[in-house]
């Protein structure tokens, strides 16, 4: 079974009824480390929420610096790199080498593009005059944002790690189940930034 | 060595990489020895990463108890000055951090490494060098924390906020030395180690029981050690939250806790609150297991309304999480907040209850046997009960305004905290000590070790009760005389030190015990030295490193107890089998375990390397960041199981450190090394005993 194949940490990979749940251990730590991170980016959303509105009157604030349309556009461009990474994973699947590294890479590059629409969306802000230090909203807004950017370059890290294996020749149908792992995470990420984008950019302030 | 074959590497299934396992990143090769000190810092064994966990929780909560003392010292007489102010505020911080992220959670953690793999019947946790990666952590991030007494000057930079250091009081304003940099980042590192073993243990019981184990046959240790893991997933990533915000107002100006920019200081206490309440949970849950496996054993009867323990425990899981408030009932939240949380905390107290009056019926009738792990299990429902009695005064909270910051509360948590979780603890390590280590602690030691620890705990911290109704606050380093305080202070002051004196005792246990064993004076305990119930009893004394001979296949909860003992025509219970006949004797030297591996202690390394850059310079940053970043390259281009790697008890293909001890009478198991060596023989069905 090609999913029991990756789960080499014991030696019970040769036993298809090896685990009791009859997923492999990485998909169900996963899965489970997820769970976790809601939690993460649970608590920085009420911080965020907490805070917006306290600032002064005078006070640089949401409405002053977002620029909804440019932030849409780069968040479509993350959640295509959904649909995207689903592709690598099915061409992997069906052994299409060729395509899963064209597809592996248009995920990384989606990613890359929506980390530098951020960086971008921050310079801006700053040089708009809402730095980290400015004030509460400041602190909360670029808190939360910035952890999800990172969470992103972690995933274009992953990505590229296993365009790299496939270099190598070492990424086939056997190990689709690793970069199906990562799709899970990469997902999780994409659906965080809805939530963020809805309760950030979109609602009333 | 000759015994097994090597696997040929073609034998593995198509797909698995195999030309890497020597020379992962073209270096290093794989550490190989089984015995030495690098066996240690390179196991991905669970019971010696256990057994890691256990000494760094002994040795912090010496360290932690050494505070305590000076504590009492300092406040056993009026206008003492055996401290200073400010040294005394780092002391009672340290004590309180290094008691509870330092040695109880490890503690507890220990506890769930060695045994959960066991309890269950598997052979190790579900990701091994991830178990050692946590254990590594933790253990950096500890002695990370425990440096800031040094740095910078003897107690000059310790964190000096008390341990749940409330905000705007923790910012660089109130606190300049660095002290709370070392809290916010050291408790963040510790913070990884927990989330991480969380994962690898939920997923470890979860998907790596034994056939025929099913959740509702799993002993009720395995199953508050699982409801623990859960709250530690889902907390720590809150207190995670607390403490970026902490560090990045003190080292980057951010303006979270700034009351100038309109911050709300609440902010952290509800954060750190919805992270301490599961906390508590996840100290007590693991004592709660314990001593549900010690009071069956040594009543001769299975635990009472076994269903009940597991959903109340479950039920606490579930609650903890709704009770933080308590914590605030003084920081005006509001009557409603405070009502609302006031019932849920009564609430809570229910399934506890449930818990401690199933152990009371558990014992009830049952052929006691009075060994040291027995008093200290009973003296865990009994200390146990009186500190919930007091939480539940607490969950007025009319009362609770006048016991807020008083030493009616410190009484009140240590009652649960050491009378609840340390003699749990303590009682474990007598319970199990034989079944880790293959040789019993003293008895009559031990038994001097329970009860003056037992009498100096109660003198210890019973007095505070008055002393926190009579008005005496907590955290004060002092008070003046004519009070009414000398009396009750010095009573625990003395109390202190015969705590200090029973936890001397069992050290001193230790080394007598073994040594007397050493000499030959002492039996050696068997498989089964309690004649007790559950799988780890039914695998030989000290357990050989592949845990099991043979996959066992679980009919029953007490799977093991009833294959030693049935009921006769008139319902009498009668033996079935001996120990021996049921035990297996560790002789099978064919399994295949994942192999030990550099990269876990390299990784971890760089963490509080990243910690001190972030205090103190930056480029030690990009070190400690190159070592993670390095580290996991490493790991994750290391297969975790080295084809070419020995089987069992030091067969490694080129160690030449040589066989351990007891790697000699393994050999004489006789006929399991020549039978077929791969794991698939362990798949097969074994009913045997």
């Amino acid at each position: 079974m090609a999913d029991t194949a990756v789960a080499a940490d014991t030696h019970e990979e040769h036993d298809p009824h090896a685990t009791s749940l009859g997923m492999s251990h990485e998909k169900l730590g996963m899965w489970v480390f997820l769970g976790s991170d809601c939690l993460l980016f649970g608590g920085l959303i009420s911080v965020y929420l907490l805070n917006k509105g306290r600032i002064g009157p005078d006070d640089i604030g949401p409405d002053e610096v977002f620029d909804i349309p440019f932030t849409s556009v780069s968040s479509f461009v993350l959640l295509m790199s959904s649909l995207t990474v689903v592709l690598a994973i099915t061409a992997l699947q069906r052994g299409d080498i060729r395509r899963n590294r064209i597809w592996l890479l248009t995920t990384a590059l989606l990613g890359a593009i929506f980390v530098g629409g951020q960086v971008y969306e921050f310079t801006v802000f700053y040089r708009e005059g809402l730095g980290y230090t400015t004030n509460l909203f400041g602190s909360s807004f670029f808190t939360l944002t910035g952890f999800h950017g990172v969470h992103v370059s972690v995933g274009i890290v992953m990505l590229m790690s296993m365009y790299l294996q496939s270099s190598r020749g070492k990424l086939g149908p056997a190990q689709s189940e690793k970069l199906e792992i990562i799709g899970l995470y990469w997902h999780f990420v994409d659906v965080v930034w809805i939530v963020i984008f809805t309760i950030v950019y979109l609602f009333p302030q | 060595m000759a015994i097994i074959e090597r696997e040929d590497p073609l034998e593995l299934e198509a797909g698995e990489i195999t030309e890497t396992a020597e020379r992962p990143l073209g270096v290093f090769t794989r550490p190989q020895s089984n015995t030495g000190w690098r066996s240690w810092l390179f196991t991905v064994d669970h019971k010696r990463i256990g057994i890691m966990y256990g000494a760094a929780g002994i040795f912090f909560f010496i360290v932690g108890g050494i505070y305590a003392l000076f504590i009492r010292l300092q406040l056993a007489v009026p206008n003492n000055n055996v401290l200073s102010a400010d040294t005394y505020n780092q002391i009672f911080t340290m004590h309180g951090v290094v008691m509870v992220f330092l040695a109880a959670i490890p503690l507890g953690a220990a506890f769930a490494n060695y045994l959960i793999p066991l309890q269950i019947g598997a052979r190790d946790v579900a990701f091994p060098r991830l178990n050692a990666f946590s254990f590594w952590v933790f253990l950096g991030g500890g002695l990370f924390l425990m440096s800031s007494m040094f740095i910078g000057g003897w107690w000059e930079n310790a964190p000096d906020g008390g341990w749940f250091a409330y905000a705007p009081n923790t910012g660089v304003l109130f606190s300049p030395s660095k002290g709370l940099d070392f809290f916010a980042i050291g408790l963040q590192i510790t913070g990884i180690a927990s989330l991480v073993g969380a994962i690898n243990l939920i997923v470890t019981v979860l998907n790596m029981r034994s056939p025929g184990m099913t959740m509702m046959k799993m002993p009720v240790l395995t199953w508050m050690l699982l409801v623990v893991q859960f709250l530690l997933l889902f907390a720590m990533p809150v207190i995670s939250v607390a403490l970026f915000l902490l560090t990045f107002d003190r080292l980057f100006d951010a303006n979270f806790f700034n009351v100038d920019q309109g911050a709300d200081p609440l902010l952290w206490q509800h954060l750190f609150w919805i992270f301490g309440h599961p906390e508590v949970y996840v100290l007590i849950l693991p004592s709660f297991g314990i001593i549900s496996e010690i009071i069956p054993t040594f009543s001769r009867k299975p635990i009472f309304g076994y269903s009940f323990m597991v959903f109340s425990g479950i039920a606490i899981g579930f609650m903890g999480w709704g009770v933080w408030a308590h914590h605030m009932f003084a920081s005006g939240i509001g009557p409603l907040s405070v009502a609302a949380f006031s019932v849920s905390t009564m609430f809570i107290a229910v399934p506890t209850g449930v818990k401690i009056l199933n152990w009371l019926a558990t014992m009830w009738g049952g052929r006691l046997r009075f060994t040291t792990p027995m008093l200290f299990a009973t003296a865990v429902v009994a200390m146990f009960t009186v500190g919930g009695l007091s939480g539940v005064t607490h969950a007025l909270a009319g009362p609770d305004t006048q016991q807020t910051d008083t030493y009616y509360i410190v009484a009140h948590f240590h009652y649960v905290i050491f009378g609840g979780i340390i003699l749990g603890f303590f009682g474990g390590f007598y319970f199990w000590w034989p079944k880790v280590f293959g040789y019993f602690l003293g008895e009559k030691l031990g038994k001097a070790n329970f009860w003056v620890m037992l009498i100096g705990f109660n003198l210890t911290f019973g007095p505070m009760h008055i002393l926190g109704l009579q008005g005496m606050s907590r955290r004060i380093q002092t008070y003046s005389s004519g009070q009414g305080f000398e009396l009750w202070n010095m009573v625990s002051t003395i109390g202190a030190f015969l705590i200090a004196s029973a936890t001397a005792m069992f050290v001193v246990n230790i080394v007598l015990s073994r040594r007397a064993f050493k000499a030959g004076k002492t039996p050696a305990p068997g498989p089964d030295p309690w004649d007790a119930r559950s799988l780890e009893w039914m695998t030989a004394s000290p357990v050989p490193e592949h845990n099991f001979d043979e996959v066992i296949v679980v009919e029953r909860q007490d799977e093991f107890w009833h294959r030693k003992w049935g009921r006769d025509e008139s319902g009498r219970v009668v033996r079935r089998a001996t120990v021996e006949e049921v035990a297996h004797d560790g002789s099978n030297t064919n399994v295949h375990l994942p192999s030990p591996s550099y990269w876990p202690l390299v990784t971890a390394a760089g963490m509080p390397l990243v910690g001190y850059g972030l205090i103190y310079n930056l480029w030690l940053c990009v070190v400690g960041g190159l070592l993670i970043l390095g580290g996991l390259y490493g790991w994750a281009l290391e297969p975790a199981d080295d084809p070419d790697a020995g089987h069992g008890h030091g067969h490694g293909h080129d160690d030449h450190d040589g066989d351990d001890d007891d790697g000699g009478e393994h050999h004489d198991g006789g006929d399991a090394g020549a039978e077929d060596a791969d794991a698939e023989a362990l798949a097969e069905v074994s009913t045997d005993g």
